[in-house]
């Protein structure tokens, strides 16, 4: 097993480098992503009460409240990466924005779904233009948007440039989701529950502590994913890259010299 | 089993769906991740070994 000692973060845009961290790292994050995303989601759906108000319709925020915040948190990270590669031009910081948009796209879905479904039992509709709620759906479209854009552009670098700068447009809207609530105080959506700077959460400890593992399971499993994806990026690159140089040496004439006879005569 | 399956009372229907669709979308999201990630490594072993670099 390799050992892996603590060097600065820019060792890692190294895709060998990342490669051989990100190996070692995987099945650590992957199984304890399946561990506590299962311990929160089994405690949460079996073992906790109704709630007073909500009935059992309060289970859905084990599933609800770590999908909300993992897609708003996967766009920043895209947003870090994003300016990574602006700066500094290293592509495994490209390679991750990309890697992670379908991991947010996913998130911000899941969230709108189990909100949608709450929100009939609680609020009498799926959907209201609530500023949260609109903001969230805002953040879905830049998500899709996001990935089209990857995928219709060839050149990679143009690729990443561009999506880099409607990663930064986009930030606004992930951001605008977060606070919504606190900007314009109307509309159907309650505050934060668990307001990680001031802790004065308003969630009862029975449903805190399993809701703190799955918040805890999904960013882990954030982590596992975004890291095979990464992987999985890199590896996507140099096969491109392979295949481009076979190509090459395919539509060469028969009478060309090859690179190794040319340093030959040289 | 049954015997440890929740009585979700009137809102069973909605709780249930929540967590079909959730699951549904997190199983698709890590199949998809895990079948396309093994696809582009036997690619690239078998690019790799047709170029000689491996």
């Amino acid at each position: 097993m390799p050992s892996i000692r603590p060097m600065s973060i820019w060792t890692y845009a190294n895709p060998k480098r990342f490669m051989q961290a990100s190996g070692w790292l995987l099945p650590y994050a992957t199984v304890a992503a399946a561990a506590c995303v299962l311990t929160g989601l089994v405690w949460g759906f079996f073992f906790t009460p109704d709630d007073y108000k909500q009935g059992s319709t309060v289970k859905i925020i084990f599933l609800h409240v770590p999908s909300a915040l993992m897609a708003i948190n996967v766009w920043l990270m895209m947003l870090v990466t994003s300016l990574i590669w602006l700066i500094r031009r290293h592509h495994v910081s490209a390679l991750a924005a990309k890697a992670a948009a379908p991991i947010g796209v996913t998130m911000t879905l899941i969230a709108l779904a189990t909100g949608a479904i709450w929100g009939q039992p609680m609020w009498g509709t799926y959907w209201a233009w609530d500023p949260r709620l609109t903001s969230f759906l805002i953040l879905f479209l830049f998500y899709l948007g996001y990935m089209a854009l990857w995928a219709a552009i060839e050149d990679q670098d143009t690729a990443a440039d561009l999506t880099s700068v409607l990663c930064l447009v986009g930030s606004v809207f992930a951001l605008l989701s977060r606070y919504a609530v606190n900007f314009w105080n109307q509309g159907l959506h309650q505050g934060t529950s668990v307001p990680v700077a001031t802790g004065n959460r308003t969630v009862d400890d029975t449903f805190f502590v399993p809701l703190a593992i799955s918040m805890i399971g999904f960013g882990l499993l954030f982590v596992a994913l975004v890291l095979l994806r990464i992987r999985t990026e890199i590896r996507a690159r140099r096969l491109g890259a392979l295949l481009a140089r076979e190509r090459r040496l395919a539509d060469r004439p028969a009478s060309a010299p090859t690179p190794a006879s040319r340093s030959t005569h040289a | 089993m049954l015997e440890f399956w929740p009585d979700l009372g009137k809102y069973a229907g909605a709780v249930t769906s929540a967590y079909v669709v959730s699951l549904i979308l997190l199983f698709g999201l890590i199949l998809q991740s895990w079948v396309a990630g093994r696809k582009v490594k036997r690619e690239l072993d078998r690019a790799e070994r047709r170029v000689g670099t491996k």
